[in-house]
Order: C-alpha cells, then sequence, then structure tokens
C-alpha cells in the first residue's frame, strides 16, 4: 500500500483504486443514482455521508457489482466491470465488503468464516489458511473466539470477525456499509478502533458511516449525498466547519445537534 | 419458562435474602388438575375417555386378547375351530411373512435379497449415525459402489454366476423398499438442482424448470406412474422397452423431485440475502456459494418438509400396484385371498400388519429428523 506522501505522483491510472464515472442506476422507476463521477486514490480515505435513501449504500456496492449500474462506466483497481462473471469475481476478490447486519455465517465456526474464501477462492492450503485467519482475528482482538459460532457472539464482536473476515482475502480496498448502526452503542467502539487502525495502515477505504468522529479523525475526503447525487465533497474539517450548500448544512445541523 | 420472579430485585435488602419460588407443582399434577376443574372439563374428560375406551379396547381385543397364535391354515382362525370369538389370525402372517418381504423372488435366492439388505442398512447406520468416525466413507460407498453391487446382486449375472431374476418376480417390502430408496436418493439431489434452477438469473434454465416442476407436481402420482407405464412403450422401439419396475421408479424419482424442488425453494428463500452477498462481496463463485453457504443452510431449515415429502413418497409406493407392480401392500392383499388362509379375520389381519409396518418405518423417519434438528441446532449455537 501507498502512503499519504507519493499519492498522485505515480503514473495515472494505475494509482486510482476506484473511478466511477457517468454512473446511474434505477430501482425500477426510481433514479436511486444520478451521474455520480468518483475517483479514489490508492490508499485513500473516504467517508460517505448522507440522509436515508440518498444512495450511499448503493453506491459502494456498485463497487463489486452486488448492485448493477445501468449507464456510466466503473473501473476498480484497474479492471472495469462488465456483464463478466471472470471479471466480477476477479474485482470481488480484491474488494472486502463489510456489512451492517455482519453476514457472518452462522453454519461456520469464527475460524472457518474466515478461512473459507482463501481456501476456496484462493486456493491456500487448509493450515495456511487458518494461520492467517488466527493472525488477522488476533489483530481485531478475539483471537479466543476462533472456535466458537458467530450466534454465540456480541454483535461487537461479530462485526469485528466480520472485518477479519474480508482481511483474510488480503482486499486492496475496503468497503464498509454502515458497520456500526446494527451494533449497541457500548460496542461501537471497539470496531471504530478497529477500522481506524485498518485506515492508518493505510487500506483504502470507502465507508458509509454517521459515525462523524470517525470521519474526522480517519477520512481523506467526506462525501454527502442527497437524492442519488454527490452533493458535495471536501476535506473533513472543511465539511464540517464549512460546508457549502444548503443541503449539506441541513443534515449537518441534523446530525451533529 | 421459569416465571420471573428471580428478575425481582427493586428492593435492595430484600435481593440478597430472596429465594427462588417454591416449587411449581409438576406441569403434569397442573394438567391433570385442569381436567376437572370445572363442569364443563370434566364433561369433556369423561367424553374423551369414551372415545379412547371405545376405539382402544376392540382393538387391544382384536390385536391381542382375542388374537390366535398359533396354527397352520384357516381352520385355525375360525370362530368355529376356536369355539370362541377369534380377532387377529396372527399364524398367517407367520406363515406368508416370506411372501410378504420377497414376493415371489426364488426361494434359493433370497439370501442375495438379505445380502443387499445387510449391506444397505450397516451403510444406512453408519452415514445417519452422528456418533459414528469416516461418515463421508460411508456416504461414498453408498452413492457409489453400493448401487452397482446391489443392481448386480438383485438383477443376477451369468457372468458372476448368479441367476438372472427378472423384476416381475421381485414384490413385497423388497419392491417396497427398492422404490422408496430410490426415489429418496434420486430427489434430494435432483429437487436441489430444480430449486436452484427455478430461482436462476438464467431465463431459459429457469423456464424449463419451472415447466418441469409444474407439470409434475400437477399431475397425480396415479396419473404419472400410468404415463410411464402405457405411454412411454408407445414412443420407444419395441426393441428398448425398459423394464416395468424401472419405468415406475422413474415415475416416483420425477415425482418425489418436484415436491422436493417446492421444499428446497422454501429454505433458499428463507435465507437473508445478505448470506448470498457476504458470500459474493468473499469472491465466491455460484456453485461453491451453493454448496458451502446456502444449501447447507437452507437444507437445514427444511428437514421437517424433506422428511414429510420422503414419508409421503413411502406410503405412494402403495400406488404402484396399480400398475401390475407387487408392492408390500398389495402382497398382503393378494396373500389374504389365498384359499389356504381365507377366513372372516384374513385380511384385517393383514391391513393391520401392513398398517404397523408403514407406522413404523415413518416413524423411526420422524425421530431421526427431529434427532438431527436437535443437534443441528444445537451445532451452531
Amino acid at each position: 500500500m501507498t502512503d499519504t506522501a507519493n499519492r498522485g505522483a505515480a503514473a495515472p491510472g494505475a494509482d486510482e483504486a476506484v473511478v466511477m464515472s457517468g454512473v446511474h442506476k434505477w430501482f425500477g422507476a426510481f433514479h436511486v443514482l444520478r451521474d455520480i463521477n468518483l475517483t479514489v486514490k490508492r490508499g485513500e480515505r473516504i467517508v460517505v455521508c448522507g440522509p436515508s435513501g440518498s444512495g450511499k449504500s448503493t453506491l459502494i456496492r456498485c463497487i463489486n457489482r452486488l448492485e448493477e449500474h445501468q449507464r456510466g462506466r466503473i473501473v476498480v483497481d484497474g479492471i472495469e466491470l462488465t456483464q463478466d462473471v471472470k471479471r466480477i469475481e476477479q474485482i470481488r476478490r480484491e474488494v472486502g465488503m463489510v456489512f451492517q447486519q455482519f453476514n457472518l455465517f452462522p453454519h461456520l465456526t469464527v475460524l472457518e468464516n474466515c478461512t473459507l474464501a482463501p481456501i476456496w477462492v484462493r486456493k491456500m492450503p487448509r493450515r495456511q489458511a487458518e494461520e492467517l485467519a488466527l493472525r488477522l482475528l488476533e489483530r481485531v482482538r478475539i483471537p479466543e473466539q476462533a472456535q466458537k459460532y458467530p450466534g454465540q457472539l456480541s454483535g461487537g464482536q461479530q462485526q469485528r470477525v466480520a472485518i477479519a473476515r474480508s482481511l483474510c482475502m488480503n482486499p486492496k480496498i475496503m468497503l464498509f456499509d454502515e458497520p456500526t448502526s446494527a451494533l449497541d452503542p457500548e460496542m461501537v467502539k471497539e470496531v471504530l478502533d478497529t477500522m481506524v487502525s485498518l485506515a492508518k495502515e493505510g487500506m483504502t477505504m470507502l465507508c458509509v458511516t454517521h459515525e462523524m468522529g470517525f470521519a474526522r479523525q480517519i477520512a481523506d475526503r467526506v462525501i454527502f449525498m442527497d437524492s442519488g447525487q454527490i452533493v458535495e465533497e471536501n476535506a473533513p474539517e472543511a465539511f464540517f466547519t464549512n460546508p457549502q450548500q444548503e443541503r449539506t448544512k441541513l443534515f449537518l445541523g441534523q446530525i451533529l445537534a | 419458562m421459569p416465571m420471573s420472579h428471580v428478575a425481582d430485585t427493586r428492593a435492595g435488602e430484600a435481593a440478597a435474602e430472596l429465594k427462588p419460588p417454591a416449587l411449581e407443582r409438576s406441569r403434569v399434577a397442573a394438567q391433570l388438575a385442569s381436567l376437572v376443574s370445572s363442569p364443563t372439563n370434566i364433561v369433556l374428560t369423561l367424553l374423551a375417555l369414551a372415545i379412547a375406551y371405545a376405539a382402544l379396547v376392540p382393538a387391544v381385543r382384536f390385536l391381542v386378547v382375542d388374537a390366535v397364535w398359533t396354527g397352520v391354515d384357516r381352520e385355525a382362525c375360525l370362530a368355529s375351530t376356536a369355539g370362541r370369538p377369534v380377532g387377529a389370525c396372527w399364524p398367517f402372517v407367520f406363515n406368508r411373512i416370506g411372501f410378504f418381504v420377497y414376493g415371489q423372488y426364488p426361494i434359493a435366492e433370497r439370501w442375495r435379497v438379505n445380502v443387499t439388505a445387510l449391506i444397505a442398512m450397516v451403510l444406512i447406520a453408519w452415514a445417519l449415525a452422528p456418533s459414528l468416525p469416516r461418515r463421508g466413507i460411508a456416504v461414498f460407498l453408498f452413492f457409489v459402489p453400493f448401487p452397482i453391487v446391489a443392481f448386480l446382486l438383485l438383477t443376477g449375472s451369468t457372468a458372476l454366476g448368479l441367476e438372472p431374476v427378472p423384476t416381475n418376480l421381485w414384490g413385497g417390502v423388497l419392491v417396497t423398499v427398492t422404490i422408496s430408496l430410490l426415489g429418496m436418493v434420486v430427489s434430494l439431489p435432483l429437487g436441489t438442482v430444480l430449486a436452484l434452477g427455478r430461482r436462476s438469473s438464467m431465463p431459459i434454465v429457469r423456464l424449463v424448470c419451472v415447466v418441469l416442476i409444474e407439470v409434475i407436481r400437477g399431475v397425480p402420482l396415479i396419473a404419472l406412474l400410468f404415463m410411464a407405464n402405457r405411454m412411454l412403450p408407445l414412443f420407444l422401439s419395441p426393441g428398448m422397452q425398459p423394464d416395468s419396475l424401472l419405468r415406475v421408479i422413474v415415475g416416483v424419482c420425477l415425482f418425489a423431485s418436484a415436491s422436493m424442488a417446492e421444499v428446497i425453494r422454501g429454505g433458499l428463500q428463507a435465507l437473508p440475502k445478505g448470506q448470498y452477498e457476504a458470500a459474493q462481496s468473499l469472491g465466491l463463485g455460484y456453485w461453491p456459494m451453493m454448496l458451502l453457504i446456502i444449501l447447507p443452510q437452507a437444507l437445514k431449515l427444511v428437514i421437517p418438509g424433506i422428511v414429510n415429502t420422503f414419508i409421503s413418497l413411502f406410503k405412494d409406493t402403495t400406488l404402484v400396484t396399480i400398475v401390475g407392480i407387487f408392492d408390500f401392500l398389495t402382497a398382503v392383499e393378494v396373500s389374504a385371498n389365498v384359499p389356504q388362509w381365507s377366513s372372516p379375520v384374513t385380511s384385517v389381519t393383514g391391513y393391520a400388519f401392513a398398517a404397523m409396518f408403514y407406522f413404523a418405518c415413518c416413524y423411526a423417519m420422524s425421530r431421526y429428523s427431529l434427532a438431527m434438528e436437535r443437534r443441528l441446532a444445537t451445532e451452531s449455537r
């Protein structure tokens, strides 16, 4: 991974983790994404916020093709997303995702949750995959839970397992879709701490969240969406202290009040 | 659920001294008390007892008290010979049990059926018992070499020195179990494939699966059996007429697969979308996602439905008699009409025995599925 210093210095293209240009998407007749143009550089941390229904989740779900965009181009890690299943799977291997509802596999132990993709997608030997998984479980500070089933863990622990599961694929980009919204308040911090440490290690991150403290602390850019459009984007300090758009001011007034 | 007195800690000083509430009367005692707790309940209780008495006493009388236990032919089971009212004619069952089990399978060759059954039972028990080691081997043996061995043993092979036994001599439990077992073994995977196909994103695959499922499910099994038995020969050249037992097995398998597909589809739909998305986001392709993530959970959800389909299938095999296949129930019926045993109680005895047989098999399946549900439920908790 690159560090902040040499971002933007490399050849054009190679330095971009995600490029979205002129992306549109509809759910039936509902125009959920309107002309999205967004470039995410390698190592960049982006926080996406906006009112509910503004299309922010759909935006990041388009990046690993959980949602299909209908117009425009999306290039992830130098690969353009098309109907080609091979390409889609190739991109998904490099893009980790953490969901609001954790989506751990309840019939597998924590360790099996983590080793499944390395073994079946990366074709890693089981022993090696287990070592990797234990290392990453240690990193999210729950190695002692490896043999338990997800249902035996608290929400915060489950979400940390979900992060470790994604990291086991050694992704180049991590997507977070409201990772703390389903958690009890006292568990939010442990998950955010994990994300902060990940950010400090230089992971490229796109994070849909309303945790403004988190955004201030680690985001390089904050993107505000409303009605399917990117209304405003700015560095966090400027975004919070000096929002340019009326809608942004209104939104910030509501969530920071 | 225990009563919630334990949670009552409002009074700080009392909390330490609070003891659990006195033992409730056991549930059985409470239930018994409620039987006579009001005039209406007393009347209902008496009514229920009367019905139970009216049903149970004659049954026990017929099956045990008045039953005839020894004899060599119909004479033993006649009221005139016994000098008392007679109930079930058990010597009939003892005498004809071989026919019930094997049909007209040649007596000298019946050991082949026994050997096949023994292998099947050992493999099935090994594969299904959670405590036994290396169950994967049992499953492999059951699905790959066993069908070949069973086929050679049962139908015979001149090369191996086993006298060929045409399937029209097969009968009884042998036929019932063969049809049911093949139906179960085929319908689970085929039903799974049809269910997946029905939910596929590929329109042609989906269309084919929907048409297959709906057409087969929309036709009574009897009609399907008739079609397999009478219409199939019209389409095929006289040289390649499939065996009539095989035709029926194909019909039963298709029918069971269509029901199974709908049961499994229910399980697939009950899984949260997040499971699919999590698997996809990790880069798993369609088949690894289905085999490792989706199906293990979906099938577990619908175990009751799967076993229900198996039980229906097992009982539905009695319909094959209509196309001239000699299943267990037919063997019982035919035996009741042989002159040697013909008496007023013979056929009732036969049906009672058949009912016990079907009940024992279905109840065993039901109990196994309950045990499996419990085990799988604790596994992921």
